[in-house]
């Protein structure tokens, strides 16, 4: 009877030789070829092939600028469309398809000058008619665009959004085949950054109206970024290839670019391992020591425009009226403790909710200002004005969206809240959709996990979510002072004194504190040291156009 | 034969309409829709989208919209993959399922059903133990595990084979997920073999063939095997079915362009139209392939006739 154990003894000394390979396996991948160096002995030598791999996340909805909404969608879409504006390296405007344009003194009309040298994929010329088409078509609800809300800054949008205006009442007019004039309902000075966005991209509209609803397929889309669609394959790639008749053709080195939609991080970090890919669009959690230990060189961490934060519902209790405890909750919370040993990918600790926006002076209460002993202090002394001790803890619930992530950080921040204050917590995680409803409904929710990432690089990105009738104010908080700061920051044209108001409101959002601000987010990834030409974005805007491949 | 056959088929026709049933108002109680997302949408915008849809129809209406969409073999548009309808979906996904589970599951029969009459041969001997011990291993080691430690050592440290992808459904990058597949299958497969086998080859009939003096060889291959493969016959069926809708693990892992992933996302998504579709053809499959697995047994065993 010794055999059997004598082979399961040596089944295990064979599965923890595999984990040793595994873990001592060289850092560049079974083609270490560490004979060539990269980019040749200038460094800057360029790569016969130039084909570029990205791992993608999830399979795209859509092809269809005007149909899709997830950060999938919009790296392809960034590749295959341009828009009148595009987004620069530091996150400034630059321009797109429009080489200039003039804003009138009121703020309201935009004149776009195009290029006479844009074209379409099949040689066509864009012209301002494709933007009055496709500005129209993404607003129409016949389209069933979900997005096309962030054109609402454009005069009738939101009526023709609600089926109330037909889509030729949309301020947006073709004076002639290279000028556009789009004309706002209030001035709006984000509203450049928002032509960036896919829901303002041009589509080509003989291929729409030929095709309908199944025109985004490979042999029929047509667009006029600095890529064309070559193949798909759903669920395994797009292949992109460069689009030769780009206005800016001959700045592209990449012919050719793959993306692979692979939403299991721990997947694409073995097939980046495995140089299937050269860079990934995320990283696992888990994994980030052994990264930070095995390519030290290719991890790439920047800053991202989004926040991470717990919200309160304050149209119930504990939390309606009672601004101490919500503060109490804030002030508890070891922000540093949390980014340094539980996200640990370099997050920012976030004491004010705005992350760090173009033109705007990020607001923090001055509690961000104290040692974390001192704000302990404070955070009991509020606790125990909002009426409760250790005798009488608070009880409370945290909802998160099913996630190893977000459990993590909850555990993380009850335990905090227990050991500061003596608040019994029961973590509740829901499915997704389950959660979102839980969160909307406003019902039963006392905290919960919430997190946004700008649509487009502007404070009013954020500050709008927090409008007593936004349909994303989950806290049900309803602040008149609040919206009337909104209000006024809509209508103000002077960029500073836009920007005041908007702080103002910030700072007011963080004296009542609806929302527990946690960090701000980072995007992490690793890319191969043979990737020419990649810039950290703030909102990951990675254009493949900027991208090469040294010779390696 | 052909009477049973059809019999089986009508018979079947209630069993699906139960199960679409089921499966169409079970997804639609689940707790939000399928355009929630954490953008909300206005209300006008969501009320024009379910209308589009027909979301904003009674329910019985949209039940009926769908069976009549079903006879005429439309699945509906997909609310998540907007560009694809669902039968376009599951017709690029269905063959790369089949042709991963079908690999699988031969080279699981191959392999499990020789293993396991070597082992039964061999009964209480070294080789038994040591085929035994590794086909529990097999059964007890779940693929999440087993396809990572593949991809390490084969993708990863060797550099042999990908780490993912389909290629196309080139050899190469079929190779690992098979494996993974196949894996626990073969370990199942051979403890039902081995165990069956060990009886039959204590029957009557078996000692009566070596009593004539015919050649082990002819015993085991011509009188022994095939009443010994009638429990791994009856397994086959739910067994293929599981491994070609049970691959979303795989699929997963692996990158595989497959259907099991559109099950998984198509749940969470809440795209009822493709949750509908995966679930009403694997339903079918399962019904055929549990047939198949009946009519294969009149041919096994001569006491089973139609």
């Amino acid at each position: 009877m010794i055999a059997p154990l004598r082979v399961l003894r040596c089944l295990a000394l064979v599965a923890v030789a595999v984990t040793l390979m595994a873990a001592c396996g060289s850092a560049d991948g079974p083609g270490g070829r560490a004979a060539v160096p990269i980019g040749g002995e200038s460094g800057s030598e360029l790569a016969e092939r130039q084909v570029l791999r990205r791992g993608n996340g999830a399979e795209p909805q859509s092809l269809d600028p005007h149909k899709s909404e997830g950060v999938p969608e919009s790296n392809l879409q960034r590749d295959l469309y341009e828009g009148l504006t595009s987004s620069g390296a530091d996150g400034e405007i630059v321009p797109g398809v429009a080489e200039s344009w003039e804003i009138s003194e009121d703020g309201l009309l935009y004149t776009f000058r195009l290029r006479d040298n844009a074209r379409w994929s099949n040689g066509d010329p864009v012209t301002a008619a494709d933007f009055e088409y496709s500005l129209r078509r993404s607003v129409d609800p016949a389209t069933l665009s979900n997005y096309g809300i962030i054109l609402h800054p454009i005069l009738n949008a939101a009526d023709v959004i609600a089926g109330a205006l037909p889509p030729e009442e949309l301020g947006v007019r073709a004076v002639d085949t290279l000028t556009l004039e789009i004309t706002l309902g209030a001035p709006t000075p984000y509203f450049l950054g928002v032509l960036a966005h896919s829901a303002a991209f041009p589509v080509h509209r003989a291929t729409v109206e030929t095709y309908g609803d199944r025109w985004a397929r490979p042999g029929r889309l047509v667009s006029n970024g600095a890529f064309q669609l070559e193949d798909w394959v759903v669920q395994s790639h797009i292949h992109l290839l460069r689009n030769p008749h780009y206005w800016d053709a001959d700045t592209v080195r990449l012919d050719e670019v793959w993306y692979y939609p692979i939403e299991n991080q721990s997947t694409e970090l073995q097939r980046y391992r495995a140089n299937e890919l050269d860079m990934t669009y995320d990283l696992p959690f888990r994994q980030l020591r052994w990264i930070r230990d095995n390519l030290p060189d290719e991890l790439v961490i920047s800053d991202y425009l989004g926040v991470y934060y717990y919200g309160l519902n304050v149209t119930r209790e504990p939390f309606q009226d009672n601004p101490a405890l919500r503060q109490a909750l804030y002030l508890a919370i070891n922000r540093e403790r949390l980014t340094s040993q539980v996200t640990g990918a370099g997050e920012i600790p976030a004491y004010g909710y705005v992350p760090a926006v173009r033109g705007y002076v990020q607001q923090t209460p001055e509690w961000a200002t104290w040692t974390q002993a001192e704000r302990e202090a404070e955070a009991r002394q509020l606790y125990a004005e909002a009426g409760y001790s250790v005798e009488e803890p608070l009880r409370l619930q945290i909802l998160y969206n099913t996630h190893e992530n977000h459990r993590t950080i909850a555990v993380a921040i009850s335990s905090m809240w227990n050991e500061v204050l003596g608040i019994q917590t029961e973590l509740v995680n829901e499915e997704w959709k389950v959660y979102l409803e839980t969160r909307r409904s406003k019902q039963t929710t006392q905290v919960f996990r919430a997190g946004w990432i700008g649509d487009y690089n502007d404070a009013f990105s954020f500050a709008e979510l927090m409008h007593s009738t936004s349909a994303m104010n989950d806290s049900g908080w309803d602040h008149a002072p609040y919206d009337a700061l909104l209000a006024r920051a809509a209508a103000e044209r002077d960029p500073a004194q836009r920007a005041d108001y908007l702080q103002a409101a910030e700072r007011e959002l963080l004296r009542e504190m609806p929302l527990i601000p946690v960090y701000f987010y980072v995007t992490k990834r690793v890319v191969k040291p043979w990737v020419g030409g990649y810039r950290p974005h703030i909102q990951d805007y990675i254009y493949s156009r900027d991208l090469y491949i040294l010779k390696h | 034969m052909l009477r049973y056959t059809l019999s089986r088929l009508l018979g079947a026709i209630p069993t699906l309409l139960i199960l679409i049933a089921l499966a169409f108002f079970m997804i639609r109680v689940a707790p939000g829709g399928p355009f929630d997302t954490e953008r909300a949408l206005p209300p006008e915008i969501e009320a024009n989208l379910r209308a589009a849809y027909h979301l904003d129809e009674p329910l019985y209406q949209q039940f009926a919209r769908y069976l009549g969409g079903l006879m005429r073999g439309d699945f509906g548009p997909s609310f998540q993959y907007k560009d694809f309808t669902v039968t376009e979906l599951i017709g690029t996904g269905f063959p790369v399922s089949l042709r991963l589970g079908g690999s699988a599951i031969l080279l699981a029969l191959l392999i499990g059903v020789t293993v396991g009459t070597i082992a039964a041969l061999r009964q209480n001997t070294r080789t038994d133990y040591t085929v035994m011990a590794v086909s529990m291993t097999g059964i007890s080691i779940p693929n999440f595990v087993m396809a990572p430690l593949l991809i390490l050592l084969f993708a990863v440290t060797l550099g042999w084979l990908p780490a993912g992808g389909w290629g196309g459904g080139a050899w190469n990058h079929m190779l690992l997920p098979v494996i993974a597949l196949a894996l626990p299958q073969v370990a199942y497969i051979s403890r039902l073999t081995r165990g069956s086998m060990i009886e039959v080859l204590r029957s009557n009939f078996v000692r009566t063939a070596r009593a004539q003096g015919l050649p082990e060889r002819t015993v085991i291959l011509r009188y022994a095997l095939k009443p010994a493969l009638l429990p791994v016959m009856s397994y086959l069926g739910p067994a293929t079915a599981a491994v070609i809708t049970g691959s979303v693990v795989i699929e997963q892992i692996f990158g595989v362009p497959g259907l099991g992933r559109y099950f998984v996302q198509g749940a969470l998504n809440r795209d009822y139209t493709l949750v509908m579709g995966v679930v009403v053809f694997y339903g079918v499959l399962i019904i055929l392939f549990n047939l198949v697995v009946d009519l294969f047994y009149a041919w096994l065993d001569p006491k089973v006739k139609y």
